[in-house]
């Protein structure tokens, strides 16, 4: 084991338990994610995906547990700290919807305006860099309902990354989508990863996408964390709930070699 | 960030170290606005930049466009991985003028 787990671990989480009323929703999850790479969070519906990044975003207080993050536990911040803590983080959250009276590049702006005193023209210049990369800068004065699923998603990323964050959070990006725009939105976020240096946590349960952009991988399942490692391993793994959700059916035992024989030959 | 301005022969030449970020970019901004507004060239050392982020390159690109208004030369110099990295993945590395010594640069303004 590494030593050098400060600077190393963009994350640390440590026995995070949720309980809403009496029910445990997180059942003391251990985590931690490494400085400048893809982590993707996988695991059916209701199995505490959501509920484990609104924890991590300050959003949702646990029950006990703590989450070291650029410096801070947010477990236990205060929201002074969790609001500095947050300004280096950009999230694009499922039905993180535009706000509709703006124009994108005033959503996209948002944060400048709200955040910072630079001049507005290097404010306008950054939101065309920004809409620039995500492939959008001919829909700068758009109105967020005129964007198809895939520009409100692009639109929502380059707001998510305005403030050039150190760590950047997607809850189901690419549900919704076709795959052709779906395969577009992989490309960008392996190319943050690439050329911001970006720490990326993704939730999402579209296997293709999985495979093609994570360092990492946790399973989730009713609120626990039942298997980390790289896409190598996890494909490797024998637990069949893995299997499963990798829809692919755990191997059976061959009792009957000779029956086994005979389905590969045709028995001739 | 640490920002020096020294004026050389022909040309105004902009140091800069350390990070370039949100708080120090409306700095950098003056400076360049400040050269270029005398209507001097401008040449912006990044050697010792250990990083900028998008406020810092909006800056130099406003630069480089008020300069292109104004016909004066505008060169960044020295620029290190790092900042080359963000420029390119922003498509500005072909944008720019890039120069890798100050000779080079003199040359550029007879
Ligand atoms: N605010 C809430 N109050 C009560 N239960 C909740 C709340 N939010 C989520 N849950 C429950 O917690 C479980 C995990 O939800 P969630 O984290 O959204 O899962 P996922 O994102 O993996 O689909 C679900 O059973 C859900 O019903
Ligand atoms: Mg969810």
């Amino acid at each position: 084991m590494s030593g050098n787990t400060t600077t190393d671990k963009a994350i640390t989480i440590r026995n995070l338990v949720v309980d809403y009323g009496p029910r445990r929703i997180l059942n003391g999850i251990n985590l931690e994610i490494p400085n400048g790479q893809i982590m993707v969070i996988m695991g059916q519906s209701g199995a505490g995906k959501s509920t484990l990044l609104r924890c991590i975003l300050g959003l949702k207080k646990p029950t006990s547990g703590s989450i070291h993050m650029l410096g801070t536990d947010i477990a236990t911040a205060s929201r002074t700290d969790i609001y500095k803590a947050r300004k280096q983080i950009g999230v694009a959250f499922q039905g993180g919807a535009l706000f509709s009276s703006m124009t994108v590049a005033e959503n996209i702006q948002l944060a400048l305006h709200e955040h910072t005193n630079l001049d507005e023209k290097t404010i306008q210049i950054m939101t065309r860099i920004k809409l620039d990369m995500v492939n959008m800068l001919e829909a700068e004065n758009l109105m967020p309902s005129e964007l198809s699923g895939g520009m409100a998603k692009r639109a929502a990323l380059a707001r998510a990354i305005i403030m050039d964050p150190k760590l950047l959070f997607f809850d189901e990006p690419s549900s919704g989508l076709d795959p052709s725009t779906a395969a577009e939105l992989d490309q960008l976020i392996l190319t943050l990863k690439k050329g911001m240096g970006m720490t990326i946590v993704v939730v999402t349960h579209e296997l293709d996408s999985i495979f093609k952009i994570a360092d990492h991988i946790a399973v989730m399942k009713d609120g626990n964390l039942i298997e980390t490692g790289t896409p190598q391993q996890i494909i490797a793994s024998t637990n069949p709930e893995i299997q499963g959700m990798l829809n692919r059916k755990p191997r059976e035992t061959i009792v009957d070699t000779d029956a086994h024989l005979r389905r590969l030959t045709g028995g001739f | 960030m640490e920002c020096n301005v020294t004026s050389e022969s022909g040309f105004d030449l902009i140091k800069l170290s350390g990070e370039v970020d949100l708080q120090f970019s409306p700095q950098l901004r003056e400076k360049i606005l400040g050269c270029l507004k005398a209507g001097h060239p401008l040449l912006i050392d990044l050697a010792k930049v250990s990083y900028i982020d998008s406020s810092g390159i909006a800056s130099l690109v406003e630069g480089f466009q008020t300069a292109k208004t104004s016909k004066l030369q505008y060169g960044l110099l020295n620029i290190s991985s790092t900042a080359m990295q963000v420029l390119t993945l922003t498509r500005l590395d072909k944008i720019f003028d890039l120069y890798s010594s100050t000779d080079q640069f003199k040359q550029k303004l007879q």
